[in-house]
């Protein structure tokens, strides 16, 4: 997550201070992700110094963190944020998923039942889509931003029950036709390997 | 108290070859108040157990009890009654009478009940009114989205204060938005005391549920455990 571009994005409707900054992130990603503002200051240190952001008027006399210095967006700023926010970020490296690891790792243990550790991680998913919901049903679509945190956390745990579903039916399929999964598979050779997909963005 | 009962639930189609053992040895309850959502893969008996605890099917083994009462006891006259009162059903193509208004749909099971169609059209005016379809009532089916049909269907299966609400994939032909208001919908009515069961193999769905039962190869393999409160996801590491 870019706090660089959230700042930005807040600064963009006018010059702000940083506890205000805080304030509004907090507000506008639906409180799921705090912020110190520590954090704030040191990110908007780093703005400035890029020019991506300047100080707007004279330092007020603040709280525990000294003067309070209220900061604006700069055209450069508003260039970056702009393209910032059309950039696809990389998602053409598959990450080092624990649990397609796990699923992966169980089919060469022998002896091991795959439906039951399936189940095992079907079942706590859905603990956790649970839980989700429950936040969604409460809130009752008030809060955008939160609904909008809600569904793609609701999302992104339902692709990984699918993939689990997906699995579990291939590794039945197969057993039936016959795999047995002590067998290892023939390694790849050069020609053969497969590739990913490069239409990716670059950040 | 519990409104359904599935005793040691088995069910068999065909005989020899053409054997399909659909249930084996089901046992669930569901209290007043609670949804549950069956969860499984296409063949895994989810419909059967759903068909079999609406008493539209009997099962070869075993017993259905709603609100305390074995239904496989009671005499077809009965049975009916239990249907018509007790029991709702919303099904994934919806089931409305396509030559009837939304209104006349809704009031229907309470008129074959014996209801005065007077009495009975209030009751469907106000449990559209509630669903927010009260300037839909004198619309026929295909005037209507599909949500809104949707919305009808469950409309006919909650009037009249029955306690236990069936449902069959109830938004598979639905968007997100709209399959979100029907479960959320649901999950009202049980907050009010309705129990129901809910049939789905997207986990979105069931996870409106306050508990989920896993079914494979028709026996129940797994649940979910009683919700930790939503509060723990919130709290962050810090």
């Amino acid at each position: 997550m870019s706090v660089r571009h959230a700042l930005l994005a807040l600064l963009s409707t006018g010059p702000k201070y940083g506890l205000q900054l805080r304030e509004e992130f907090e507000a506008n990603t639906g409180q799921v992700w705090p912020l110190n503002v520590g954090q704030v200051y040191t990110t908007l240190q780093r703005l400035e110094r890029d020019g991506l952001v300047t100080a707007a008027g004279d330092a007020q006399p603040g709280g525990e963190h000294g003067p309070q210095k209220a900061y604006r967006i700069t055209e450069a700023g508003a260039v970056e944020l702009a393209q910032w926010l059309r950039v696809p970020p990389d998602l053409s490296v598959p990450p080092r998923d624990d649990l397609v690891m796990k699923v992966l790792i169980a089919v060469r243990v022998p002896g091991t039942d795959m439906s039951e550790v399936i189940q095992a991680h079907r079942r706590y998913l859905i603990e956790l889509m649970q839980e989700w919901t429950r936040l969604k049903e409460d809130d009752n679509g008030r809060d955008i931003a939160f609904s909008l945190v809600v569904d793609s956390e609701l999302f992104r745990v339902d692709s990984v029950v699918r993939w689990l579903d997906a699995a579990e039916g291939r590794l039945r399929r197969a057993l039936a036709d016959g795999w047995d999964p002590a067998q290892a598979p023939a390694p790849v050779t050069g020609a053969g390997l497969p590739t990913r997909p490069t239409t990716g963005a670059r950040r | 108290m519990t409104v359904l009962e599935l005793r040691s639930v088995s069910k068999v189609y065909g005989r020899g070859a053409a054997e399909v053992q659909a249930l084996r040895d089901v046992s669930l309850t569901v209290a007043a108040g609670e949804m549950v959502a069956v969860m499984g893969p296409s063949g895994s008996g989810k419909s059967s157990l759903l068909t079999i605890a609406g008493t539209l099917e009997e099962p070869t083994a075993g017993a259905v009890l709603v609100n305390g009462k074995d239904t496989l006891r009671m005499s077809g006259g009965a049975k009916s009654q239990l249907r018509r009162r007790a029991i709702g059903y919303v099904f994934q193509d919806f089931n409305l009478l396509p030559g009837l208004t939304a209104a006349e749909n809704v009031s229907l099971p309470l008129e074959l009940d014996g209801t005065s169609m007077r009495k009975a059209h209030l009751a469907a005016l106000a449990a559209l009114e509630e669903l927010g379809l009260g300037d839909r009532a004198r619309r026929f089916p295909d005037q209507l989205s599909g949500g809104e049909r949707q919305r009808v269907a469950i409309a006919r299966a909650v009037v009249g204060e029955r306690s236990l609400l069936l449902a069959d994939e109830p938004s598979g032909a639905l968007d997100t938005q709209n399959g979100e208001a029907v479960l959320r919908l649901i999950h009202g009515y049980c907050k009010r005391g309705t129990a129901a069961v809910v049939v789905t193999h997207d986990a979105q769905l069931a996870s409106w549920a306050d508990r989920i039962v896993f079914l494979r190869d028709g026996r129940l393999v797994d649940q979910t455990a009683a919700p930790a409160g939503p509060e723990t996801l919130l709290e962050q590491p810090s």
